[in-house]
């Protein structure tokens, strides 16, 4: 193998990270303040410039590899990458008053988080089977550590280990069908891995190890059947550890199916179209159907992201250019509601009560309306009521499936979307028409007040004027 | 055809010791018998001519993490009955359902007829050349510096995570507080006390 010097400069976003991680170790020890002043500001810092850095190295450089073809550098990466700092910083900017109101807040969750963003990054511009893993285990080590965070709390060290050992089992899945992958092509590099699929040669060993794949990386997503861990650990992790588990690392599962089975087994298309239909219809289903008995909103909001990855893996199994875009699209905009719904719970609460029942949602418009109105927005949203970014973000994916001929699919999928419906304004009936005796105002820092604020105002804009947002999920796919 | 035999016999004390670790009932049984499978895999490896790795396998695992191991199993007194109390409950069921997955996975494969020519023909340089450690040196931070460096950062968050899950103080440890112990005065551990003089009990 010859080796040719890595353009490192292409890598700058996750070597920016990188140094990051260590910079804020290091500064962390040196805090003397009770709120992890430094390692906090530290973080939000270099999110921001790692928003910048994807943006400027990765979109519009066109497809550059790099470190002997393991590293790829396309307008895909660039708005993953932008997309998953800009949802860490948010989930990041609200769980810093939640820990510090539990005495949990210690400068290794901002660390925790850099580190899982590194991990979602490597993913996002991996061209080889084994950066895709080691991407994979970065983000997954962190998120386990982040889960367990509230070491006092049983539910919380239940949920760890529940994700633990089961996304072993799933890590265990994806590199056995990996390795079969690498015994039908050869070669870990994505690209050659296609044109083997390509060939034709070893179908049959390349389709078996695609199926384990598939498993893996729906574990992942936490798509039906795979979706056992997902109420467990919304559940049980500290609300704001479920607010940054909910958002950017389903863009990384996204980038994961992208890179993996879109751009290495795209060939194998029809093989996976039919898994990915049942994995697609079972999430729709499970999802909305459970989602409607919940009376913990946590738990509510759960269910409803499997029911969001069933309409999400829906664009996916078009298979189409427009597909991916659209499945691009409504990851991002999930991402963005999701953060919203668990910043909610964490605004509401306080120390002492956690406010992650739909009963605590009673009465929130008398006690501010303001946060009503987000509320109200961040539901119809996730519903798919025009104006907000919801809408959108279905119609999208619906209407790549019906150009790509299954219009039953469509169909079941509003089907579903109607019975989902239900709980979302059931949720809107506490906040707007059930009354309190006495509405407590509202205390929460005003970072929060203002993240939250502005969680909405992004969802109606992007509801509003979806177009540019719509421009470059296309534009990321060459269209 | 001497080193197809030595091969059988290693793989077969490999496989035979990979099931005894997950069926004996000590674990200290268990922890000794995974030393054994590091031990005939390194023979193994270094059959197939991958010195290096067979001596770092020895060394790392069976030198370092195993005695580390067997330390941790004797000192956390793991009720081993509680634990495996569902083991021979579900063993039938578990072990039917293993048998029938390899079973559907060898029809796969086994139809599929592997052709291996995607792979490059293996060399087998001079032996003055194979050296082992030269030869992953010379790719370990050229060809692989990406994953390899990546490798180095698993690496440290899973000392950050280790050490943020476990370092923290909890109420009702009994520890030493040395600053305290020092600091402490005659007020607070001597007690006087008055009390008459007693005669000695009549038997």
């Amino acid at each position: 193998m010859t080796f040719e010097m890595p353009q490192f400069a292409l890598a700058a976003p996750e070597i920016w990270l990188g140094v990051m991680a260590c910079v804020v170790l290091v500064a962390d020890l040196f805090d003397r303040s009770k709120d992890s002043r430094i390692a906090f500001f530290l973080t939000q810092f270099t999110f921001v410039v790692a928003i910048w850095l994807a943006l400027s190295t990765h979109w519009g450089e066109g497809v550059q590899h790099t470190f002997n073809g393991m590293y790829i550098s396309d307008n895909l990466a660039g708005l993953l990458k932008a997309s998953m700092a800009a949802l860490a910083a948010l989930t990041v900017g609200y769980s810093r008053d939640y820990l510090l109101q539990r005495d949990l807040l210690k400068g290794e969750f901002f660390l925790l988080a850099l580190i899982a963003l590194l991990g979602m990054f490597v993913m996002a511009s991996a061209a080889s089977m084994l950066i895709l893993y080691m991407g994979l285990e970065l983000l997954s080590l962190s998120l386990y550590a982040m889960v367990a965070f509230d070491r006092d709390s049983r539910v919380g060290s239940e949920a760890a280990m529940k994700y633990f050992v089961l996304g072993a089992l799933s890590s265990g899945m994806l590199l056995y069908g990996m390795s079969m992958i690498y015994g039908a092509s050869g070669s870990l590099i994505i690209t050659e891995i296609a044109a083997t699929a390509a060939s034709g040669q070893n179908g049959l060993l390349l389709a078996f190890g695609m199926t384990f794949v598939l498993v893996g990386v729906a574990f992942k997503f936490g798509a039906v059947p795979f979706h056992m861990w997902v109420p467990d650990v919304y559940q049980g992790a500290p609300t704001a550890v479920s607010a940054f588990l909910g958002s950017a690392p389903k863009i990384a599962a996204l980038a994961l199916f992208l890179r993996l089975l879109v751009e290495g087994l795209g060939d194998l298309h029809a093989q996976w179209q039919l898994m990915a239909i049942i994995l697609a219809v079972g999430s729709l289903a499970v999802g909305n159907l459970f989602a409607l008995m919940q009376t913990n909103l946590k738990r509510m909001f759960a269910y409803s992201t499997i029911s969001h990855i069933g309409f999400l893996f829906l664009g996916l199994i078009a298979g189409t250019d427009e597909g991916y875009a659209a499945a691009l699209f409504y990851a991002i905009s999930y991402g963005i509601m999701s953060a919203g719904g668990f910043g909610m719970i964490i605004l509401l609460s306080r120390r002492g009560f956690e406010a992650d029942m739909i009963d605590d949602m009673r009465g929130l418009n008398d006690r501010h309306s303001g946060f009503a109105l987000v509320m109200l927005l961040l539901m119809f949203s996730m519903t798919g009521i025009p104006g907000t970014v919801g809408f959108y973000a279905k119609w999208m994916v619906l209407q790549a499936l019906v150009e790509a001929g299954l219009v039953w699919l469509a169909v079941l999928a509003v089907v579903f979307a109607v019975i989902g419906a239900f709980y979302y304004l059931r949720v809107l009936k506490s906040v707007y028409f059930e009354r309190l005796e006495d509405p407590m105002p509202i205390e929460a820092a005003m970072g929060t007040r203002a993240a939250m604020m502005g969680t909405g105002g992004v969802v109606l804009l992007l509801g509003l004027f979806p177009g540019a947002l719509i421009a470059v999920c296309r534009a990321a796919f060459g269209l | 055809m001497i080193e197809k035999v030595i091969f059988y016999v290693f793989a077969g004390i490999l496989l035979a010791a990979a099931l005894l670790v997950i069926t004996a009932r000590n674990p200290v049984h268990s922890a000794l018998s995974l030393v054994l499978v590091f031990f005939t895999s390194a023979a193994l490896w270094l059959m197939a001519e991958a010195e290096f790795l067979g001596i770092a396998l020895i060394l790392v695992y069976v030198g370092a993490v195993m005695v580390l191991f067997l330390f941790v199993v004797m000192m956390l007194d793991i009720n081993i009955a509680v634990m495996r109390e569902g083991f021979s409950r579900y063993l039938p069921l578990g072990a039917l359902v293993a048998v029938i997955m390899v079973l559907q996975m060898l029809l796969v494969i086994g139809a599929a007829g592997v052709d291996l020519s995607g792979f490059a023909e293996a060399t087998n340089p001079a032996l003055s050349e194979t050296n082992n450690i030269r030869m992953l040196g010379n790719v370990l931070y050229t060809v692989y510096v990406y994953p390899f460096e990546l490798a180095a950062m698993v690496l440290l968050l899973a000392i950050i995570a280790a050490i943020m899950l476990t370092l923290r103080r909890r109420g009702g440890t009994r520890h030493q507080d040395i600053n305290k112990q020092v600091r402490t005065t005659k007020a607070e551990r001597l007690r006087m006390v008055r009390m008459a003089s007693e005669q000695k009990n009549e038997q």
